[in-house]
């Protein structure tokens, strides 16, 4: 399965030859667990094992609180109260699956931003690039539907204008609206169907995760250095790479230990922190909350949608070419799914054939700008909409934009990127020195 | 005593900035020291049972509590009243009951009747459905060491009928709240440049609590203040029962992960160490 050369399954006693004849399925399990992984990745590539530990939780979590929510609206917010306070375990289940969407969330920007910094969305990983912004969209997808079912304010309202970015769109947006729905307003028919694609979109999200980690078993991880595993011979890339058993298993675990005892703290001594209090008011049609706000993880994205407000030169001038139909609402729904698309057209829109930023010194500045300028989206987006937070949230708009479609491009034309190590051993040994007495006295017995 | 900040994003944004940001309703809310803050904290029973008595004998007039079951008054981690007890408190109160179609006295299965006469919300969740702390900057950041403020919300409304302030027409709808935000708030109380001048709004609520309202059975004084920290430490045990047991079990589970990453660590330490060239 893997590009790298490495040794492969061999089935050796009676049993297992029958077996493998039939159903080579050890073999599957032996390539994926013995995957020769490069041997001086950091700890920024552990997210990958928090989000498949996560997925897990929040499906096996999410299946025992299944078995006592009631999706009706004049029921749901009762049933969910029932798991706090009657189901045995109830009130930590639901609690780890609440906060299990932040860590999440947590774990995928991470991973993210991770691969937007050594570059691991460039060629030959763009497929495994774009499943995982597919993941990510299903991610949001799921959590904004799981958001509405305890049918609480924010449940209710949140649904309202989420739905309603749909029905900006020109001719067809109301009806869209009405299709998402199942009817003209959010009631029933939403939290039913809200309720059904909840419990789908976690298994479609299982599918992807074998087909993202089948991508990037195929190409061979990314590393820090962006150096590509040598390929020449087995002995040259088993110089580069480690199996993944036992080395990373264990290293991923003692992280995943680690990022559990940070969010068991959170479950156990805050776990409505991340929560919106006017979700523990039962939803109420006529008495809309004073500031909907989403959920964090929604937060940069909210605050690109509301970036791009009437008064904003640009968005007059997409108005009068379109001939209005291009309104600001829309453009700010283009913007805001805009902004994951230019992130997921990243492979194509970075020029420089050096990889990893480490190696790059313009783009590193750049780069941190952007996190930084994520973190900014995130507090603007709970902001409201008066006094100076709009022009806060244009000029963070404008600089994620500007940074894929225009950085991206240019850094790798008129960037001088710095030499980098011939091989992840050089780069590994430059970390890790072998014992100069030892290796000077092997050379000098020869 | 009692620690008195005043606080919301509008305040910290008002000292910072100026006149740039829009004002927000300004409140006081007091960071009330409540006996369960804090991973170790617990709820202290006489305080449960001397709120209930509130509830009981004040709030329960115009506000229900929909969620809470009769028989988890006897719970463990909470007003833990003796069986007998609670079962006799049960029989107060009426509750309809569809299978007879006829009120009846009841049991320790029927949960607390709603009230929905006077229009008043359910108090259930009400010290989880408000958080008294939202700064700095309106990133609710200081919830990480101040915890949610929905206890000390709850406490700071119920002390915090002030004098109506000159400005304020004598006809004015509701009664005058400094920790109070979303009410309403007469046009004579702002500035010119359209800012509040003083903290608070005005509730619908009449005064509940005045000080003295109850005779407490252990003693404890009930002067306003402390009435109204012991009805907001039973309303945030109505609101979240299951706080002890949490705090135990999230206790218990930092503790094996930290063992467990210990563990962890020196295997993958060990695991590594010839290919560091460290052993």
């Amino acid at each position: 399965m893997s590009g790298i050369p490495h040794d492969h399954y061999e089935p050796k006693t009676g049993i297992e030859k029958w077996l493998h004849t039939r159903l080579p399925i050890v073999g599957l399990v032996y390539d994926t667990l013995m995957l020769p992984t490069p041997k001086n990745l950091n700890w920024m590539w552990i997210w990958g094992i928090v989000l498949a530990f996560t997925l897990v939780l929040q499906i096996a979590t999410g299946i025992v609180l299944v078995m006592h929510y009631t999706p009706h609206v004049d029921l749901a917010f009762a049933s969910v109260e029932h798991i706090m306070r009657d189901v045995n375990g109830g009130h930590m289940i639901r609690y780890f699956h609440a906060n299990g969407a932040s860590l999440f969330f947590v774990a995928v920007y991470l991973h993210l931003f991770r691969g937007l910094y050594y570059g691991s969305y460039k060629a030959p990983r763009e497929v495994t690039w774009i499943i995982g912004m597919l993941m990510y969209l299903m991610m949001m997808g799921t959590a904004f539907m799981g958001y509405v079912l305890p049918w609480g304010q924010m449940s209710f309202h949140g649904t309202a204008v989420i739905t309603g970015l749909f029905g900006a769109i020109p001719f067809i947006g109301e009806s869209i609206q009405t299709w998402l729905l199942g009817a003209s307003a959010v009631g029933q028919p939403a939290l039913n169907r809200f309720f059904s694609l909840h419990y789908l979109l976690p298994f479609v999200l299982l599918g992807l995760t074998i087909v993202h980690v089948w991508a990037f078993h195929t190409t061979g991880n990314n590393n820090p250095t962006g150096v590509e595993v040598r390929r020449t011979s087995k002995e040259d890339a088993a110089k580069d790479t480690l199996p993944f058993w036992p080395y990373f298993v264990i290293k991923d675990l003692f992280a995943l230990a680690v990022v559990l005892a940070v969010f068991m703290a959170i479950v156990g001594f805050m776990p409505n922190y991340l929560g919106h209090p006017d979700n523990y008011i039962p939803a109420n049609p006529l008495a809309t909350p004073s500031h909907i706000v989403p959920e964090w993880y929604f937060l940069p994205f909210y605050a690109i949608l509301r970036a791009f407000t009437a008064d904003v030169w640009l968005v007059q001038l997409v108005n009068w070419v379109s001939f209005g139909i291009i309104d600001a609402k829309f453009f700010g729904v283009l913007a805001m799914f805009g902004a994951i698309a230019v992130m997921a057209l990243a492979p194509w829109l970075d020029t420089s054939s050096v990889r990893s930023g480490r190696y790059r010194p313009m783009f590193k500045w750049w780069f941190a700008l952007l996190a930084f300028d994520f973190l900014v989206l995130m507090w603007v987006g709970a902001m409201p909409t008066d006094g100076i937070y709009p022009y806060i949230s244009l000029i963070a708009a404008t600089y994620w934009f500007g940074y894929f479609l225009v950085l991206l491009p240019l850094l790798g034309v008129i960037e001088k990127p710095l030499p980098q190590p011939a091989t992840i051993e050089d780069d590994f040994n430059a970390h890790y020195a072998p014992k100069a007495g030892a290796s000077a006295s092997a050379k000098s017995a020869e | 005593m009692f620690r008195k900040l005043t606080l919301t994003a509008a305040t910290m944004l008002a000292l910072t900035s100026g006149q740039v940001f829009a004002a927000e309703a300004e409140t006081e809310i007091e960071d009330f020291a409540f006996s369960f803050e804090g991973p170790f904290g617990s709820f202290d029973q006489m305080q449960l049972q001397r709120g209930l008595q509130i509830y009981t004998e004040v709030c329960s007039a115009c506000h229900g509590l929909e969620f809470v079951a009769f028989r988890t008054l006897h719970d463990e981690g909470g007003p833990a009243l003796p069986e007998d007890q609670m079962r006799a408190y049960a029989e107060f109160y009426e509750v309809y009951d569809e299978s007879i179609e006829d009120y009846r006295a009841a049991t320790p299965a029927d949960k607390f009747p709603a009230v929905t006469g006077a229009g008043a919300p359910d108090l259930s969740l009400m010290a989880k459905s408000r958080a008294g702390f939202h700064g700095p900057l309106g990133s609710g950041i200081n919830q990480l060491v101040k915890g949610m403020g929905g206890a000390e919300y709850i406490a700071s409304i119920l002390a915090g009928y002030h004098e109506t302030p000159e400005c304020a027409p004598e006809d004015f709808d509701g009664y005058y709240n400094v920790a109070f935000a979303p009410g309403g708030y007469p046009e004579e109380c702002l500035d010119d440049h359209g800012h509040r001048t003083v903290p608070g709004s005005w509730i619908g609520m009449a005064p509940p609590l005045w000080g003295d309202d109850v005779e407490y059975a252990d003693g404890h004084s009930t002067e306003l203040h402390h009435e109204a920290q012991d009805v907001a430490a039973f309303l945030m045990w109505t609101a979240e029962p299951k706080m002890m047991a949490r705090q135990h079990a999230g206790l218990a589970g930092v503790i094996l992960l930290i063992m467990l990453s210990v563990l962890l660590y020196l295997t993958n330490k060990r695991l590594w160490a010839p290919h560091k060239h460290k052993d």
